[in-house]
């Protein structure tokens, strides 16, 4: 058997071509498979932008509805708990929503909303997800005299005030999350677009 | 060897294209659809929901979904959209089914797939052959769909086109009326023939989109998909002949 | 560091035996041809099969109400949706292209006989599974042709005497095909008929790889080995045929690829257009046609008078794959050197099995059915008259190498 000489340097590089051809094939092979465990269009379509009248809802209620399954809340603040709202900066974490991503740019001021008297919020706990509860009634006997209205959390007790800043020393790390929405007209509230694709 | 697997795949295709036409006195006439005419399907699209979708859904399509395909403006989009429903919705029907069973009998067909199970030339084909028949319930009667229970919705567009009859003599001595064909309307309609033709092409063409706008999607990755495959194959083949190239000269060598 | 983690495996677990068993020792005929690409297409096939089947079932629903809605969703709704169920449907129809032309290799090249009867016969039990597989996932999207597709080969169970009208009950379980039906299809079709096929492949790999595969020529490559009992004709599966087979691979992925892209619905053969509307058990489609690769039986089934005989005849048309290796009696394995009376016979019966499946997909008239009889009698005299010019025919001698 007469050996004929193998060209190493070609057999290296069609391998090795290969090889990154057919890696690079198999990548592309896996987005058909990784995208479709993205939302469908029905879930998209599910997930819709949903409208809040808020024309009825009296100072100091909270209206909840539902947007992409999640509790959403919208609490319409007397003048009296925006005023109070700087009053306890000291006892919260995180006074100054430093943290960019729990609220859009338009909300990132003292009452963390387009309009004062209207807060938007996602009710979901930052701690492990359950839905605080709406307590505007001041220094109740549960919660203590220093308590001027805001949101407690029944399952692991953490505790936010009126623009769901969260308290020191509580489970939950960070601020509730406020939404993206815009005022449609003055009353109407509509929950899930952000101010340019409208 | 390779002769053999040329009959099977000759036997194989051949097979394929004897698919059964749906048998009407009328030959069908060619659609001639074009998928990437984003304008006629926007116009077929409008027709659709303007005269079939008050009876008929198609409750698989999403409105948003024609919107994206057809690139269509926030104003056109939204003109396609009955005021109570959402972009993300599907095109339900309209008509209660209680009183679409009183009127018709039965509740009319979803239409999302008909494209995909009648086909495109049989759709063309059966929406201009209605033609006058006062015996039947509707006044008209269809050359591809004989005894259709479907008004002509097409009636003032086009016109109510005339029967085409000839006599045939049965075996028993009888005579029989067959349908050959059909001829202009007495009376015209709004459009000319030649309009009312495009509007059926297009909203042939819409309904053939509607029934798999997936293909528009496989129409684009295609030859990308194709190419990338080739690239690898070409590849491949030249590693195979590199390393056989080992064997070949053993069997030279001996 | 790489190394000493290999050896550490290595020690516990026998990769680098396997590696060497299966592909680097493996020693192959170094003469294979185009028909040995099969093999390994498909391998891929079922393993393209059995992903896109898994992420179907993350968006099927097996329910009479849901299941047509549920696969236009996925067609619609879901990111990819369309492309993942259209390579699972075009799957089905490329499997059963490749398994038959691997099947016609094994007929032509006589890969069924000694020592490979086991061989062949679990490739016979993975084609009976491979057909109830295709069944009972035809049924899942819940068209017209799914329905009444399962309400006739259901029905065929019937006609066996005594049992037959509890047994088709049975596998029902109603008394029309119906979602306890369709949820007990789903369930075999997506866990025990998956896994039945594993272990059957898994078999006849195994078997495959104790004796060695066969050639063109016919020639035990076994017989004639070297000082170091490496077969002189053989050479490593890995790298000569790892990468051959690779390149086969991706002809057969353009040709895969092209079909899914541009002609997913096969001309109504992969995807038959009355399946585009939804079962209705009280409207039979004007013509019922079954896939085509179920065709040839179907045509048997219907050329035979008798509904009892004619389901005995489509059963045992398969059946009697079984019993090749002990019909064919020459030991001449290739059709290279067997006489033109096995070519004839071979001929005809590739030309019936064709010809089968075409009439299959027709509608009754009295020439498809005089056809279907007389090409159902050219497909059973295929092994009545193998039987005999095995025994008979004159063979040209076999090379002691191959060529």
């Amino acid at each position: 058997m007469a050996e004929v000489p193998v060209n190493t340097a070609r057999r290296r590089f069609l391998t090795g071509s290969a090889v990154a051809v057919g890696a690079v094939g198999a990548g592309f092979a896996t987005v058909p498979f990784l995208s479709s465990f993205e939302p469908s269009a029905r879930a998209e379509a599910a997930g819709a932008p949903v409208d809040v009248n808020v024309g009825q809802l009296a100072a100091g209620q909270m209206v909840t509805v539902a947007w992409r399954g999640q509790p959403i809340y919208v609490v319409h603040r007397t003048p009296k708990m925006i005023e109070t709202l700087p009053s306890i900066d000291a006892q919260l974490a995180d006074p100054d929503s430093k943290v960019a991503t729990q609220q859009p740019k338009f909300a990132d001021n003292f009452y963390r909303s387009r309009k004062q008297e209207f807060l938007v919020l996602i009710g979901v706990c930052t701690h492990l997800g359950c839905a605080p509860t709406y307590r505007p009634e001041v220094a109740p006997r549960d919660l203590g005299p220093e308590w001027i209205g805001g949101f407690f959390c029944p399952c692991h007790g953490s505790k936010f005030d009126l623009a769901g800043r969260v308290y020191k020393g509580v489970p939950a790390p960070t601020n509730l999350f406020v939404p993206e929405y815009i005022f449609t007209t003055d009353n109407l509230i509509r929950i899930g677009v952000a101010e340019k694709q409208a | 060897m390779i002769k053999l697997l040329v009959i099977i795949m000759v036997n194989f295709l051949g097979v394929a294209s004897v698919w059964a036409s749906d048998g009407g006195p009328i030959p069908l006439k060619h659609a001639s659809i074009n998928l990437a005419d984003k304008a006629a399907l926007y116009r077929g699209a409008e027709t659709f929901l303007a005269q079939c979708a008050t009876c008929h859904s198609a409750e698989y399509m999403r409105y948003g979904r024609v919107a994206t395909d057809l690139h269509l403006t926030a104003t056109q989009a939204n003109g396609l959209l009955p005021p109570h429903l959402k972009l993300g919705d599907e095109m339900v029907g309209f008509m209660p089914n209680d009183y679409a069973k009183a009127v018709f009998g039965t509740v009319p067909p979803d239409l999302t797939l008909i494209a995909r199970v009648k086909g495109a030339d049989w759709l063309y084909t059966y929406l201009t052959s209605f033609y006058a028949d006062p015996a039947k319930r509707w006044g008209v009667n269809n050359a591809v769909f004989p005894g259709v229970n479907m008004p002509d919705v097409f009636a003032a567009l086009q016109g109510v086109p005339e029967p085409e009859f000839t006599s045939v003599k049965l075996p028993d001595g009888t005579s029989e009326q067959r349908l050959i064909g059909i001829k202009a309307p007495l009376v015209p309609g709004s459009m000319t023939p030649a309009e009312f033709d495009t509007l059926v092409r297009d909203l042939v063409g819409y309904m053939v989109y509607m029934a798999e706008p997936a293909k528009m999607q496989r129409m684009n990755y295609g030859p990308y998909v194709l190419g990338f495959i080739l690239l690898f194959t070409l590849l491949m083949f030249l590693l195979k002949k590199e390393y056989w190239r080992d064997i070949k000269s053993t069997i030279r060598s001996e | 560091m790489i190394q000493k983690l290999g050896k550490w495996v290595d020690d516990r677990l026998p990769v680098s035996h396997f590696w060497n068993a299966h592909l680097a020792k493996y020693y192959v005929p170094k003469n294979f041809n185009f028909w040995y690409y099969f093999g390994s297409i498909l391998l891929a096939v079922f393993a393209i099969q059995i992903v896109t089947g898994i992420w179907l079932a993350m968006n099927y629903k097996p329910s009479a109400a849901e299941a047509f809605n549920s696969v236009e969703y996925i067609m619609r709704d879901v990111n990819w949706g369309w492309l993942i169920r259209y390579m699972h449907s075009t799957g089905a129809s490329f499997f059963f292209i490749a398994v038959y032309l691997h099947m016609f290799r094994a007929l032509m090249y006589g890969s069924y006989k000694k020592p490979r009867e086991l061989i062949w016969i679990f490739g016979v039990l993975i084609l009976v599974a491979l057909m109830a597989e295709a069944f009972m996932g035809y049924l899942l999207p819940w068209g017209q042709m799914s329905f009444w597709g399962a309400q006739v080969i259901i029905s065929l169970f019937g006609s066996i005497p005594f049992i037959g009208p509890d047994l088709a009950l049975w596998i029902r379980g109603d008394y029309v095909v119906s979602d306890v039906t369709l949820n007990r299809f789903f369930a075999l079709h997506v866990i025990a008929l998956p896994l039945v096929l594993l272990f059957l492949i898994g078999g006849h790999i195994m078997a495959l790889h104790e004796v060695g595969s066969n050639n063109p020529d016919g020639v035990e490559i076994k017989t004639n080995k070297d000082e170091h009992g490496k077969p002189l004709d053989g050479i490593p599966f890995h790298p000569y045929y790892t990468v051959k087979d690779l390149f086969g691979l991706g002809v057969f992925l353009f040709l895969f690829a092209a079909v899914i892209f541009y002609w997913p619905d096969g001309g109504g053969k992969f995807l038959e257009a009355p399946n585009f509307i939804p079962a209705d058990p009280l409207k039979t489609p004007e013509h019922i046609a079954p896939v085509w690769y179920f065709a040839p039986h179907y045509a048997i089934l219907r050329a035979i008078p008798d509904k009892f005989l004619g389901v005995l005849a489509m059963g045992s048309a398969i059946m009697i794959l079984f019993f090749l290796p002990w019909i064919d009696r020459n030991p001449t394995k290739s059709i290279r050197y067997r006489s033109m009376a096995f070519k004839i016979t071979l001929f005809s019966f590739v030309v019936a099995f064709i010809s089968l499946g075409y009439l299959g997909t027709q509608p009754v008239t009295y020439w498809t059915t005089l056809f279907s009889r007389i090409f159902a009698f050219v497909y059973f005299g295929y092994f009545f008259a193998l039987f005999v010019v095995s025994r008979l025919e004159h063979t040209k001698p076999v090379p002691e190498r191959l060529t």
